[in-house]
């Protein structure tokens, strides 16, 4: 069991108020608020540490360097990869497109497929809809079932040797889905593809271990996973590595470099052009340490738990269509829904008010909502430290919202 | 809760000019993709008229927030026998005054959609006006 009292109290924005309310956070699929440890980590960094990377001989600079490097360490433990297996990068969709413009420029050819699903981010979407454009590739979009769960015989009947590359959320940000990585891996495998996995809603949340899974790339957000805006991290295979070229050149990534060419340097390094945020790593890596300390199954227990009672709350209200999975054991802390009558907008505006942020819109899945035959909905998106006092919050602003739009 | 006074949701409920045009001297249709609302604005000009070109009938159809809605709904009666001149000269504030409230910066694009496809469904018939 998670201590929300005492997890809270780690939350220096929860002492502040919203129009005169204590504040009620559920967009944590969007961002997550930072805990004063991993705040503290960034401003221990700059007033104590702070200096270049890889340059110095310098007490600082070495001082930075170790910092940085067991940063690494951390998160890719944390994703059970090798520690020369972790990129760092801005967010996830950095790391997809790292992706595409090296792996999946070299490897793409014309007539190939790239094998995403309806339910994928933007970011998921659109950097493959580029590649496939510029390569003459064709872009394929596995289905959802009725319950928002993937198709797999859709999945499967688009699975062919033609495939190079399946793209795949590991959680959607919109229905909370958890796909099952393992079996897409094993499937994709059978006919030659390499897999990535969209990890943005996956890793903090559900918790992965890319070695069991077997996945060749793994994308993920820090800012949403308490780490400081800016900060991520990409799992490449080793495999994968050394079939890549590098993506943006410059310092850093290289070992030699002559007025005509260079060569480039092995390891996370080529991935990493010009100087990384190092701060932003070493609080990437506190927010890491934030969760192993809680326990992964205890954070997906607790997230579970309150996603099913904001289910049970939500669907005893009429007029309210609910998104995805009624299952938790297959859904993330995620809920989308709409209100017969009632502009998604104008409930956030309304939950606003009271104090409550949610999302509204499409949340960056266009092609999920056209799917669902609605313009938008309303997102409610859960962390370790949501009680069932904020769905209750929810709740009640949702039934105002009702009264005013009667 | 000040934005969602009531003449604001009469006109979300009750839109004014809420159809079609038999025969619209232009029209424009304008997506907001982050909420994923769409609008479409009719409109019937007449160019002989001593203020010039003139909107003497306006329609709007489309789905989105109140705001959105009650801000085409106010528009179009707004505008309707207004010199086109005059309604291209509105400005993007000036929607706030239509709806007689101050709008945060995330509804502001919601407040201003209705008077971005009216103006651009104007400038369309600019052929049309020197004609």
């Amino acid at each position: 069991m998670l201590s929300v009292k005492a997890i809270r109290k780690d939350f220096p924005i929860f002492k502040r108020t919203i129009l005169g309310r204590p504040l009620v956070y559920l967009d944590n699929a969007a961002t997550s608020q930072r805990p004063k440890q991993v705040i503290a980590a960034v401003n221990d960094f700059y007033r104590r540490h702070n200096a270049n990377v890889h340059r110095g001989i310098h007490t600082l600079s070495e001082e930075a360097s170790n910092l940085y490097e067991e940063a690494r360490a951390t998160v890719a433990g944390f994703i059970n990869c090798g520690s020369d297996e972790l990129i760092f990068v801005r967010n996830t969709t950095e790391g997809i497109n790292l992706v595409v413009w090296t792996w999946g420029f070299d490897h793409v050819r014309s007539g190939d497929e790239i094998l995403v699903t309806v339910m994928e981010h933007h970011s998921n979407f659109v950097p493959w809809q580029q590649m496939a454009v510029r390569r003459g590739a064709v872009l394929r979009v596995a289905d959802i079932t009725e319950d928002g769960l993937l198709d797999m015989e859709d999945f499967k009947k688009k699975l062919s040797k033609k495939t190079k590359i399946v793209a795949v959320t590991h959680c959607s940000n919109v229905t909370g889905t958890i796909n099952p990585v393992s079996e897409i891996v094993r499937l994709a495998k059978r006919v030659g593809a390499v897999v990535l996995i969209d990890g943005a809603q996956g890793v903090q949340h559900i918790g992965i271990d890319v070695k069991v899974v077997g996945c060749d790339f793994l994308a993920f957000s820090g800012h949403k996973m308490l780490g400081p805006m800016g900060s991520g991290g990409l799992f490449i295979k080793r495999e994968r590595q050394e079939e890549m070229g590098p993506f943006l050149t410059g310092g850093g990534m290289i070992r030699e470099v002559y007025a005509t060419h260079f060569v480039w340097a092995e390891g996370p390094e080529k991935f990493e052009a010009g100087t990384p945020d190092v701060a932003g790593a070493v609080g990437l890596a506190e927010a890491v340490r934030y969760h192993t300390r809680l326990g992964m199954r205890y954070i997906r227990k607790h997230e579970s738990n309150i996603t099913a009672y904001a289910l049970e709350r939500l669907r005893d209200m009429k007029d309210m269509q609910i998104f995805g999975p009624s299952d938790v054991k297959v859904r993330g802390g995620v809920v989308s829904f709409t209100i017969k009558g009632i502009h998604p907008h104008d409930v956030a505006e309304v939950l606003n008010y009271r104090g409550v942020a949610v999302r509204s819109g499409t949340h960056c899945a266009m092609p999920l909502h056209d799917r669902f035959r609605v313009p938008a909905t309303t997102r409610a998106s859960f962390y370790l430290y949501n009680d069932k006092k904020d769905i209750d919050a929810l709740i009640s602003g949702l039934e105002q919202a009702k009264h005013i739009f009667r | 809760m000040d934005l969602y006074r009531d003449f604001i949701l009469d006109h979300y409920e009750n839109p004014r000019n809420f159809g079609h045009l038999d025969h619209p001297t232009s029209v424009e249709t304008l997506f907001n993709s982050a909420c994923g609302d769409k609008l479409t604005i009719e409109v019937m000009i007449e160019t002989k008229k001593p203020a010039g070109a003139v909107i003497t009938d306006i329609r709007f159809t489309g789905q989105g927030c109140a705001i959105s809605q009650a801000a085409a709904s106010l528009l179009t009666e707004e505008v309707k026998g207004k010199a086109v001149s005059a309604v291209m000269a509105l400005p993007a504030g000036g929607m706030e005054k239509l709806l007689g409230t101050k709008l945060t910066a995330s509804r502001v694009r919601c407040a201003t959609l209705p008077l971005e496809a009216l103006q651009k469904a104007l400038v369309k018939t600019r052929g049309f006006r020197v004609r």
